[in-house]
This record gives C-alpha cells, structure tokens and sequence, in this order.
C-alpha cells in the first residue's frame, strides 16, 4: 500500500482546524450569558456580603420601615418602606397596563388586519422602545402638574404619577409579548371553532383566550419583573420620600431609586454602601425568581 | 326562506361583536394617545430650544444656558465600546444556539440565563459594573470610573438583544441551504461563514441598529461607571469619563437649579428623536428584507 494514501483520508487540514477552533469560540460565546449572570450575583454579592455577615440585623432589614443609613448615631437599614413603595407603585402600574395591554393585544391580533395591524405593531414598538429617563422626565415635567391641578393635592409625585408613568411603559412590552401567546394559538382552533357557527368574540373569549393562558400570563409576569426593577422613572417620579403609602396621592420611595439615589454619596466599602449592594441582591434574586417563573410557566403551554 | 338567512340569534351576535371589536379598539387607542399627546407636548416645547448651536456647544454657566455636545459625543463612545463587545460576543452566542446546540437541558439553561440577563433591572446591572469594572477591590478589574467600565456595564447588559435578533435571523435560513452545503463536502464553519451569515447579515444589522438605540437610552448602568454629571472635557480615549446624553436629561432636569424650563425639554426631544429614528430605521430595515426574501 502507498502511505500516501492514509494519508489523503486524513481530513484534518487547516479547514478542520479552523473548524474546531470556531466551534470552541462560539461555544464560549453561547455560554456568556450564563457565565455574565453568575458573575453578576458573585461580584453583588462580594461588595454587599460584609453588611449581610456583620451588621445586618435580618428582623430590622426587612421589618424595620426605617431608611435611616445616614444617622450618625443609630444608622437604621430597614426596606419595609422601600418594598412598600415599589410594591405600590408597581401594582397600580399593573393595574392600569393589564386590561388595557392584554385588550390591545387582542385588536391587534385578532381584529386588526392589514396595514392597520402592521401600523399598530410598529407604534406598539416604538412605544417600548422611549428610554426610561424620558419617562421619568414626563412624570416631573407634565404629569407633576397635571396631577397637582385635577387632584387639587399639594404634590403630584406620588404613587399615581410613578404608577401611571410605568403603566404606559410596561404596557407596550406586555401587548407585544401578549399578542405573541395570541399568535403561538393554531390557526385551526379558530377555524374548528368558526365551522361550529361561533362568532368572533366567542371564538376569542371561548378558544383563543384559554389557550392563550400561560402565555398570557407570562407576559403579566415579564410586565411585573420590568415594573420591579425600573430605576430612573420611578426615581424621578415618586417623589423619592421614605414612606408607607396610605393612599396613591402619597409620595413613596422605591428600592432601585434608593441605590441610584444615594450609591454616589456613600464612600465606598462603607456600611451604607455594603447595605445598597445588598438591597441589589434583594432586586437579582426577586427577579430571578419572577423570570424563572414566567419560563416555565410559558414553556408548560408549549408541551402542552 | 333562503338557506342561509340570518336569525334573529345571528344579528345579535354580530352586533355583539361589533362592539367588542369597538371596545378594544378603544382600550388600544387609550393607551396610544396620551403617549402621542406627551411626544407632541416634547416636540412643541423641546422644539424651540434645538439649532446647532445647542447641538454642537458645550453647556456654559453650571449648566443653566449652552449646549449638549460633550454629552451627544459621549454617548457615542459609549454605544461605540458597548458595541465592540456586545455584537462579537452576541453573534457568536446566537451561531452556538442555532447553529450547534441540541435541544437539551443545558440549551435550556442558557435561554434561561438570556431571559435573566434582560430581566435583572437597570441598576442591579449599575452594582455589577462598579464592583466588577470600577472598583479593584477583590476580583475587580479596577477601570476606575471610565467610558470602558460603563460599556462593559452596558454590553452585558444588552447582549440579550443582539442574541435574540440574531438568532431569529439564523433561524430563517433554510435547513436546506446548510445541507446542500454540507452535502459538497464543506465543514460547519465553511457552511457559516459564506451560506449561513452572508443570508442573515441584514437581519443581524436590524439587531445591531436596535441595540445601538437601547444602548444609548440607558441611564442607570452608566451613572456610578463612567458617566459623570459634568466635565469640560471631551474624551479621549476609553479611561476617561464622559457626560452622556441620558444622564445629562437626568441632571438638568433635577440636579441643576435655576434651568430654564426649556431646555430639559431640548435635552428630552434630542434623545427621544435619537431613540426612534434608530428603532423606526431598523423596522423599515426588517420590513424591506421581509418583502424581499426570496424562499
């Protein structure tokens, strides 16, 4: 035998090569986003660690509704009033963006047709895509008065403004996510149904919205998790005051705008800073929780 | 009576419907209009304020009068470095997922850890910069305050965007195309490279376009990494800090006493023009490829 001829079956030529090389490359690049969350909870965790092993007080953190980092004398780290706020104004903001983004949804994708459709779509994008602080500079700019002169209240950065703010905000990402849970339902239901003699609200409310469920309901969770960790329009919005609300007329502080707040002022190392980072961890770990959630929930529909 | 007559059953159905359709057609306009009412109020009061001398002079007296130059070129180094390391990292994510990834529990991990990755909030991301890139305490790279510690900060960030934009376009490469290509003999990269890519590289572009708009709107991430509230400085290289065009709207807006109560408004307009024109751009750019696709 010539051994030449071994040798021409051996393919590993610089092609080869290269290709093992490309392979490894993108393999580290499709684990990027696995290896950035895990660095993101260890090098939170690194700077906030020391408050949570030496002077956190677990009880007073989570029960305590006083912020009072700065006190020279008895510093106080209590969220209460912090989870408060957030929980508050999230909550109206959902209120507001879920009938009206889930109804949204179903025009556009069940009614709309055409060029309306499309044209809806487009603006539906458009609207998720303002920046954040632009929505926070509406709330202190237009809102502010706007809420002064209709509520004859002293101040208009409240709850309200805050919660409508990120409302209008979240309600374009939910009607897009939304229409999207429409749209994953089979065209064939519709058209089992419609052969049946049903009407299109009946197909709509009967067939399309109960298949649509986890879907649907995944879009409410993703709207909850952006609501949660909105930083500057809350920020600009709430009226940035360490309080309980008892009504949607009081001003409220929430847990993001708390570290952009003060984590400028605080030197850095320093128990009030450890104590920022561990509000942070507080925030990655609820929003993991709640994206985890809305996966599995949205893949239970897909098996299904 | 004719077959298929309407009953009285069929009428009331139908006006039943008639005014459903009517009912989310209003609850949608509800929701688009005071968007529309706000973006008209920005564009009338914001408008005064633009020409290009507020768009190509620094801000003079403590931020009271001038212009926005120093922040507009600001953000351009930032998207500019963001992007450096977010489009590379993201394509190659997005080639692993569709290209060599089985669907299997680990696959599932990483759509996972994109998920999360988009939805851990803005500030969270703003902590990860300053102990991982500022700061040099522990592991941390120790960039200081400065245009590389905000771009990192940023391109994490987003990478789920340019992940998901560029894998939808890979996925609507025909199986076809690659296994033709394979079948002549070519490897997996050969295939990527001059079948795969050269049929997405549109779609990519419409990710990157969209990326560059959601990067220059951030706030947050930038604030305690590498932007600063005001430096008579423009950049020189990615150490030094810089203004930004997201945080100066912040800072004039509720930092500054004594802004006339216009000028916010010019800042707001600038970037919220820059956002949507960059987002409308990448839409037409979708469009156009959608009306066009050959298979």
């Amino acid at each position: 035998m010539n051994p030449k001829a071994t040798s021409d079956f051996d393919r590993r030529n610089l092609d080869w090569y290269l290709d093992k090389l490309v392979q490894v490359l993108v393999f580290i690049g499709g684990i990027s986003a696995i290896v950035f969350i895990i660095f993101i909870f260890l090098f939170i965790t690194k700077e906030g660690i020391g408050f949570i092993l030496h002077t956190m007080d677990v009880k007073e953190f989570f029960l305590s509704p006083y912020w009072e980092p700065s006190d020279e004398d008895a510093p106080e780290y209590g969220i209460l009033a912090l989870v408060a706020g957030t929980a508050s104004v999230t909550g109206l903001a959902l209120l507001v963006a879920i009938p009206f983004s889930l109804g949204a949804a179903i025009y556009v994708g069940e009614f709309a047709t055409g060029k309306t459709r499309e044209f809806m779509k487009v603006l539906v994008e458009l609207l998720a895509a303002i920046p954040s602080v632009v929505w926070g500079f509406i709330g202190l700019t237009i809102m502010n008065p706007l809420i002064i002169e209709v509520f004859d209240v002293p101040v208009g950065l409240t709850v309200l403004n805050a919660g409508l703010i990120l409302g209008l905000m979240t309600a374009p990402i939910m009607t897009s996510i939304a229409e999207d849970a429409l749209k994953a339902v089979p065209d064939r239901y519709r058209e089992a149904a419609e052969a049946m003699g049903a009407t299109r609200w009946q197909v709509i409310f009967k067939v399309v919205l109960p298949a649509a469920k986890n879907g649907l309901l995944g879009a409410v969770l993703l709207g909850v998790g952006r609501g949660f960790g909105e930083t500057m329009a809350v920020l600009m919005a709430t009226g940035h005051a360490v309080n309980i609300p008892t009504s949607i007329f009081d001003s409220v502080r929430a847990l993001t705008a708390t570290i952009a707040a003060e984590l400028g002022e605080t030197a850095v190392g320093s128990d009030h800073y450890q104590a920022l980072f561990t509000i942070g961890i507080f925030l990655f770990i609820i929003t993991f929780i709640i994206n985890l959630t809305a996966d599995l929930v949205v893949r239970g529909v897909r098996r299904g | 009576m004719p077959m298929f007559a309407e009953t009285e059953l069929n009428v009331r159905n139908k006006k039943f419907q008639a005014l459903f359709r009517l009912l989310f057609m209003l609850m949608t306009g509800l929701l688009i209009l005071p968007v529309l009412i706000i973006l008209t109020t920005l564009i009338y009061k914001g408008g005064s304020v633009i020409s290009m001398d507020f768009l190509f002079t620094a801000p003079t007296d403590g931020m009271t009068a001038g212009g926005i130059f120093p922040a507009l070129i600001g953000t351009v180094w930032l998207v500019a470095v963001a992007l450096l390391v977010s489009v590379p990292v993201g394509i190659a994510a997005a080639i692993y997922l569709n290209e060599y990834a089985g669907e299997n529990w680990f696959t599932r991990l990483i759509n996972l850890a994109i998920i999360n990755l988009a939805g851990v909030p803005s500030i969270v991301h703003a902590l990860f910069g300053v102990g991982a890139f500022v700061s040099s305490v522990g592991f941390g790279f120790g960039f200081g305050t400065s245009i590389l510690a905000a771009s990192l900060t940023l391109a994490i960030m987003t990478l789920p965007v340019v992940i998901v934009a560029t894998r939808e376009s890979l996925r609507a490469v025909p199986m076809a195309f690659r296994e033709a290509c394979w079948n002549m003999g070519a490897t997996r990269w050969q295939t990527i490279r001059r079948v795969v890519l050269p049929n997405a590289v549109s779609g990519i572009l419409t990710g990157v376009i969209l990326e560059v708009s959601r990067t220059s709107g951030e706030t947050a991430p930038v604030m305690f990494t590498g932007a600063v509230f005001f430096t008579p400085f423009l950049p020189q290289g990615i150490f030094d800090q810089t203004m930004a065009l997201s945080l100066h709207l912040f800072v004039v807006s509720t930092q500054v006493p004594g802004v006339p109560e216009d000028l916010p408004y010019g800042v707001a307009l600038v970037l919220i023009a820059m956002v949507l024109i960059m987002n409308s751009v990448s839409i037409a750019f979708r469009m156009y490829l959608r009306g066009r696709k050959k298979w």
